[in-house]
């Protein structure tokens, strides 16, 4: 492998152990801060106890969101170099911001949510955790906007000076529509996976007998929780996917293996077997306009599909070809006006330029076969983005329906839950993390081959390292991170089986010495 | 506000967060780096992880800021000394890694073994940071091998092996010292009996290590390291462009800034003065005060540091006019100023509700209150 494949694996296997527990951090937040506030409300301990017990899970899964979240600030420049030079001064306030807004409160008040339980009045703890959940969501908010940003460049213009791209409407850059869209799609995601996990977690005590008030209760909660969130990520999923037809339109031919552009308004794959080397899909089962009607929201626009988007970007790649020429006439020190002009002009394909000096050694005699290489490259691989893509909406139905079942049981109070329901969302538990995790693939996979859209390709974007550096982390982090997961695994199992008993209040089964009933009443 | 005002106070503002992360977080590394050293049974380590318990977190992001803070006001700095550390960095963040899980994991499992596993796990965790960034600003000061290309990419062509040269070392020995010096005085005010008579024995001879450690690299800085100087004139309004200047290597061009203004050495002598004073009023038994005291040495010596590479922020040894500096080496205008005024609005609220979770939890801590906690406490 080289360097820039290391990298990218190195990126790649860090920030999908991160989303491990991001999105559980999230969802459990708002689901502490709702039960405490019934507790506040109420005045029942056993809302506290619930409270206090879902935070003790919390903790654990938290402690491993920051661990791994650290690598994620720092890789930007150990092994992004070229990617944080050129990109820093619009990339990194977003960055700055989150900490600054969002990871001081959340860090500082996830102290007093621990330990200010008997120091702070009532209203000032449901504040605190209050507080606590805002400051997660602010984090994923800034890193999504930073996010949004590479996806899809705005605000910002390229200086020959500098050599970098530079920062012109900050407030383009926050209010992104692809960034707004990716926020609200992926905190909903955070919600849908911390209501699962109360959720399975609880059927399971339900399904053993064991603590069924505390169970019924948190079951109920986040029934409720889950099925508002799981009807946000569909219907902001889909948004996304209309804000995809707009500005990312490789991304979204190659989710649904577009081939070709077809009269408007274009079919739905629903499922089938793409086909890379005669780049059609085979045994493809399609529901008409579908598409079309995802992605533009009308019957009369087209879909654009990888042969005409390849068209259009062999076009770009010849301006590019010229950019990147003036671009080094320019840094040599010619400064005439005419050079400058014309730099003007073709500098928005410049990112093409740099594309294609990854497939030759000299851009500007470059063959016709090197330039068709780099057209090839320009749009991702297209049966990894079609896959996970089918994974993560068969994933999100799957959880609606769930979710729906759950809710609608649990406003009747006086029925007792079916068993088959119970192991529906025990067995569910994994499926908000295969969801996120193939979400994410498509987001980033599906970008490629540019680190910033259309402006830094990923094979310039990494640092000059050696091979052997990135081996050695690359290995070290793997080895520590299958270490942390398996310790953080075993936790978690441990304390989910101990239940509200490891509160040691004397109120649940399974203790020692148990002083009251295990009705789990308070 | 114009572009030469607006990298000015980004040099200052980068200087008070690493002031923030070493006077915040450099108790919490403190005091979990000695976890093994005072700490002598379980109830005790206990303590000490519980005074910082509620903190460590926050105090950290004073780090992860200055991080983000480096990546958005000088991206070219934050990319040239974070991919040309790579093993340095990759270490920190290693040792970082253990930190969270640490404090977190320790007491979830009642076992001696795992106990003593996650005490080395934070001692190291803190510890190795803290040695690191030592190390890192005494390579600082003589200078980093890297140079760029023409479209401004950056090659680092020295090893890990070079940064650990005498002087970086002696500096990283001396980071290490001041942040457990730190951790010590945190305990005076946060412990009792036992723990406190020794935080306080411990401070009391470790200030004055540290103020003769402080004394010896400057010394050392002054007969064997040589400075840089700019020689072409610096427009402080330009564009960043780190390659157009010219930069000499002169013997002793580090304390040029002093010649030029030596009210300037007011820092390092307070410094000293600091470290001194942290240690008596440890042996006197004045607990905030020493506290005040080590706080403010630290903040002396990073301020020190500022002040003596100024405007240079990353030398570079190898093409000395390519060095980085804080006049060519910053984000743009735009940027600059957008993140002055979100600092304006954060800094404070920030210091706000972190001195309101200081006073919540404020009070020592006993074994008595672990015993009766325990099941809640980390």
């Amino acid at each position: 492998m080289d360097i820039v494949e290391l990298s990218r694996l190195q990126f790649a296997f860090t920030a999908m152990v991160h989303f491990l527990f991001v999105p559980l951090t999230l969802g459990l937040a708002f689901l502490l801060a709702i039960m405490e506030s019934v507790y506040v409300i109420t005045g029942k301990t056993i809302y506290r106890d619930m409270t206090k017990f879902w935070g003790k899970l919390f903790g654990i899964n938290f402690a491993l969101g920051v661990t791994t979240g650290i690598a994620m600030e720092f890789q930007f420049g150990t092994n992004w170099s070229y990617y944080s030079h050129y990109v820093g001064d619009i990339f990194g306030a977003p960055l700055a911001i989150e900490a600054l807004m969002a990871f001081f409160l959340e860090s500082t008040l996830v102290g007093l949510f621990f330990f200010g339980w008997d120091r702070l009045s009532k209203e000032k703890h449901l504040a605190v955790t209050w507080l606590m959940a805002l400051g997660t969501n602010l984090s994923a908010l800034w890193i999504l906007i930073a996010n949004g940003w590479m996806q899809y460049p705005i605000g910002s213009e390229f200086n020959i000076e500098t050599m970098r791209m530079e920062l012109m409407s900050f407030s383009e850059v926050v209010f992104s529509p692809v960034a707004q869209v990716k926020f609200v799609h992926t905190v909903s995601a955070g919600y849908v996976t911390g209501a699962i996990f109360v959720l399975a977690i609880s059927s399971w005590y339900l399904l053993n007998g064991r603590n069924i008030a505390f169970a019924q209760r948190s079951f109920a909660i986040a029934a409720a929780f889950g099925l508002a969130s799981v009807l946000s990520v569909i219907i902001l999923g889909d948004e996304s996917g209309y804000e995809l037809g707009e500005v990312q339109q490789v991304k979204l031919a190659a989710i649904e293996a577009e081939w070709e552009t077809h009269p408007a308004p274009a079919a739905f794959t629903v499922i089938g077997w793409p086909n890379e080397a005669e780049q059609r899909t085979d045994y493809a089962i399609k529901i008409p306009a579908v598409l079309g009607l995802i992605a533009t929201r009308s019957l009369t626009e087209e879909v654009k599909g990888i042969a005409d988007i390849k068209r259009d970007n062999a076009e770009r790649m010849v301006r590019g070809q010229e950019a990147y020429q003036l671009m080094n006439q320019i840094r040599a020190g010619d400064r005439s006006e005419a050079v400058l002009a014309r730099f003007n002009e073709v500098q928005a394909d410049l990112g093409y330029g740099l594309l294609l000096s990854g497939y030759t050694d000299n851009v500007a005699q470059a063959t016709a076969a090197e330039i068709q290489a780099a057209v090839d490259a320009s749009v991702p691989t297209v049966w990894p983005l079609f896959w996970s893509f089918r994974i993560m909406v068969g994933s999100g139905f799957l959880m609606l329906i769930l979710f729906a079942c759950a809710f609608w049981y649990s406003t009747k109070r006086t029925v007792k839950k079916p068993t088959w329901l119970l192991k529906f969302a025990l067995f569910s538990l994994p499926l908000p993390w295969i969801a996120s995790e193939a979400g994410w693939f498509i987001a980033e996979y599906g970008r490629q081959p540019w680190a910033i859209g259309e402006i830094l390709p990923t094979h310039m974007a990494v640092s000059q390292l050696t091979t052997t550096d990135v081996w050695i982390s690359l290995i070290s982090i793997a080895v520590l991170y299958t270490l942390f997961v398996a310790i953080e695994m075993y936790l978690m199992v441990k304390y989910a089986r101990l239940g509200p008993a490891s509160l040691h209040t004397g109120r649940y089964d399974g203790e020692a010495n148990m002083a009251v009933r295990p009705t789990g009443e308070a | 506000m114009d572009y030469e005002a607006l990298r000015f106070i980004w040099w200052v503002l980068i200087g008070v967060l690493l002031i923030g992360f070493v006077v915040t977080d450099g108790f919490d590394m403190g005091v979990a780096s000695l976890l093994k050293v005072i700490g002598r049974s379980n109830e005790e380590r206990r303590v000490m992880i519980n005074s910082i318990a509620p903190h460590w977190d926050g105090n950290q992001v004073w780090l992860i800021t200055a991080a983000g803070a480096l990546f958005a006001a000088w991206p070219t700095v934050y990319a040239a000394s974070f991919s040309g550390f790579y093993f340095a960095m990759m270490l920190t963040l290693f040792a970082l890694f253990l930190r969270p899980i640490g404090f977190e994991y320790r007491a979830k499992i009642d076992s001696p073994e795992w106990r003593d596993r996650w005490d080395w796990a934070l001692t190291a965790g803190s510890a190795i940071p803290a040695l690191i960034f030592g190390v890192a600003f005494g390579n600082l000061l003589q200078g980093v091998p890297f140079h760029f290309d023409d479209i401004l990419r950056l090659h680092y062509t020295g090893s890990f092996w070079a940064l650990l040269n005498p002087f970086a070392l002696l500096v990283g020995v001396f980071s290490l010292l001041m942040i457990v010096n730190h951790g010590a005085v945190y305990l005076q005010l946060k412990t009792e009996g036992e723990l406190l008579q020794r935080s306080e024995r411990l401070a009391s001879v470790l200030g004055v290590v540290c103020a003769a450690l402080f004394v010896l690299c400057g010394f050392w800085l002054w007969v064997g390291i040589d400075g840089y100087v700019v020689t072409s004139v610096m427009d402080t309004q330009a564009a960043s462009q780190p390659t157009t200047k010219t930069v000499e290597v002169v013997a002793g061009a580090w304390f040029n800034n002093y010649q030029q203004w030596p009210l300037l050495w007011l820092l390092p002598v307070l410094g000293v003065l600091s470290f001194v004073a942290s240690a008596w009023f440890s042996r006197m038994a004045r607990h905030a005060w020493a506290f005040v005291s080590s706080g403010a040495a630290m903040a002396m010596v990073l301020m020190t540091t500022g002040v003596t590479m100024f405007p240079f922020l990353m030398p570079s040894s190898s093409v000395p006019s390519h060095s980085l500096t804080m006049w060519d080496a910053t984000a743009s205008e735009t940027s600059l100023f957008i993140m002055f005024i979100v600092a304006c609005l954060f800094v404070p609220l920030v210091l706000a509700y972190t001195a309101w979770g200081y006073f919540v939890m404020r009070g020592r801590l006993n074994e008595q209150h672990i015993r009766d906690n325990s099941h809640s406490l980390y």
